[in-house]
């Protein structure tokens, strides 16, 4: 199991995959918005998300937990 | 020893390194014995050595577990020390010390670049007194890079370990390619950590080259296999003079590589849509010609060396694929270091802009943002190589001003029809002017105000407005941009400039 972290502070703008969902490395899961940037976040691997930790909306820090993949 | 000393059995007894056992042990790690390395790095293999037969006498030290002397790659004469891991694990003593130091004073006199091929476990300390404090001790080691800095290119490639002081090898050096697995930087082992300060750690995770390439920034490319660090060593010396006081040398010229989409195509209209800045570098260097620089290390920032029409250029350029191609602390740290190299060795400077700006935010604000980014600008400013700037899209706030801005002396700075050049984007620009009216405002007239105000904002930020008042020297169809820029590239080679008059300038750190 992998935890895809935020690569920068930002807020979650758009989850784009949901749980149960398959994924391929190099996916985007999630786009954050920062400095008024989307910042895409994609998977490090395959895999089917696990679970999903952050909602649309929420600040993230630099290295927080946005989704589990398994 | 041998009863009868013969010179001949004596030298192929030393060229054959330390014991069979240590050899084996090479061959289990993935490792080559230090002349195979050599005879990858030079053309043909090393010329000629000074100082084999250090320590002969003493029969299990052959060559006192260093390799110094001269070869040539590409046809070009160059140094080169090389630790011998077979050898009490390239450990240092009283004459391996020596040995360095002299072959770092011939390359110093033949103005040529140094090579160094590090794999060693660090100072004997049986021999201490005689290697360690003295002023021919390894500290001159260290004190001769700061001094060949800048002055011949100096290259290290990691083999094995460096450890301890043996650390600072690899930090003065240029670059420091590492092999993944076996090369690792650290100042207290793993078994001293845990002595010392009770942190249980592998040494991997705490010194790997993995890590120093990734997060530490101490590494700057990450091999594979020794053969692959070599053949990147080889290819990297031929962006580089011999020294200082000479220019680069330009090769064949070739076409940039096919690529599937026009220029215009890649590059998207909304500024805050990410794209991938390689596609464009791509579309303007020579094929085949990128050799990048800390590939893995802030990839928010890209650089590398590369050619046009032939010609040996650095390339500075945000990637907004990555963080949205902000300026953080690292990949500012890693652009200051970068133009410093290329300023060294006369290598014209190209600046690929599309910048949101600086990072914002406690985080990065308590890593010290400000000074890391001063770093950045310092090194901009002070190079005097052919500068020019490219403004692809956004350049915001102190993003325009580490990025080689107007401001920086660039010989040019030239806009794509794509460039937005402001102290901030019109979304954050309009909220900060207009934050208190907009709250008064009824909540059904606030988008229509907004909208209208950035409408205003954009027009007044239009890249012909700003080239109606000289501030940027072209504006340019993104198709036209490589034909732009390699004759620029030719008219400015004969540039000479002093930056200024002083001892040296208080470098903030």
């Amino acid at each position: 199991m992998t935890k895809i972290k935020a690569s920068m502070a930002g807020t979650v703008w758009k989850i784009v995959v949901s749980e149960g969902e398959e994924v391929k490395a190099g996916q985007d899961v999630v786009i954050l918005e920062s400095m008024k940037m989307e910042i895409p976040i994609s998977a490090e691997s395959d895999g089917v998300v696990k679970r999903i930790i952050v909602q649309e909306g929420m600040f993230v820090n630099e290295e927080d937990d946005l989704l589990e993949i398994e | 020893m041998n009863d009868v000393i013969t010179t001949k059995n004596l030298k192929e007894e030393i060229l054959k390194g330390g014991h069979p056992k240590y050899h084996e042990k090479n061959k289990e790690q993935g490792k080559l014995f230090v002349r195979e390395r050599l005879k990858l790095l030079f053309d043909d293999n090393i010329e000629f050595e000074d100082g084999l037969y250090a320590n002969c006498l003493a029969g299990d030290l052959p060559a006192d577990g260093v390799v110094t002397g001269i070869g040539k790659i590409h046809g070009r004469t160059v140094c080169v020390m090389a630790n011998d891991s077979t050898v009490k694990a390239g450990s240092w003593g009283k004459r391996t010390v020596e040995k360095i130091i002299r072959i770092q004073e011939t390359a110093d006199k033949l103005n040529c670049p140094l090579f160094y091929l590090v794999d060693s476990a660090g100072a004997r300390i049986t021999d201490q007194i005689e290697m360690f404090p003295g002023r021919r001790g390894a500290g001159r080691i260290f004190y001769n890079q700061v001094k060949l800095s800048g002055k011949i290119p100096q290259i290290c490639i990691l083999f094995g370990p460096s450890a301890a002081g043996g650390a600072y090898i690899p930090a003065f050096c240029d670059i420091v390619i590492m092999v993944e697995g076996n090369a690792s930087m650290y100042l207290g082992s793993p078994r001293m950590a845990e002595m010392v300060i009770g942190e249980k750690v592998d040494l991997e995770t705490m010194g790997g080259a993995k890590m120093h390439c990734t997060i530490s920034g101490c590494g700057d490319v990450l091999a594979k296999t020794e053969e692959e660090a070599i053949r990147y060593a080889r290819n990297y010396i031929r962006y580089f003079p011999n020294n200082y006081r000479e220019k680069p040398k330009a090769e064949a010229p070739k076409p940039p590589a096919n690529f599937k989409k026009e220029i215009d195509e890649l590059i998207p209209k909304n500024q805050n849509t990410p794209f991938n800045m390689y596609d464009l570098i791509d579309c303007m260097i020579d094929e085949d010609s990128f050799c990048e620089i800390k590939k893995l290390f802030a990839p928010e920032i890209i650089t590398g060396l590369a050619r046009m029409d032939g010609q040996p250029v650095g390339i500075i350029a945000n990637q907004p694929r990555v963080k949205g191609g902000v300026l953080f602390h690292d990949s500012a740290d890693k652009a200051a270091k970068f133009i410093s190299l290329c300023d060294a060795f006369n290598i014209p400077l190209i600046f690929f802009a599309d910048v949101p700006g600086f990072m914002i935010g406690t985080q990065v604000e308590k890593a010290g943002i400000i000074r890391h980014g001063a770093k950045m600008i310092f090194a901009m400013s002070e190079a005097t190589v052919p500068k020019i700037t490219v403004i692809v899209r956004k350049a915001y706030g102190a993003g325009l001003y580490a990025m080689a801005g107007p401001a920086f002396e660039p010989d040019c700075c030239i806009a794509l029809t794509t460039a937005q050049i402001a102290v901030m984007g019109p979304e954050a620009a309009v909220n900060a002017v207009y934050a208190n009216k907009i709250a008064q405002l009824p909540k059904v007239e606030q988008a229509a105000f907004i909208n209208q105000k950035r409408e205003e904002y954009r027009e007044e930020i239009d890249i012909y407005r700003l080239a109606s008042e000289l501030v940027v020297d072209d504006v340019i169809e993104p198709n036209e941009l490589r034909s732009a820029l390699i004759s620029r590239l030719h008219a400015y080679m004969s540039k000479y400039q002093v930056f200024t008059e002083r001892k040296h300038g208080v470098s903030p750190v």
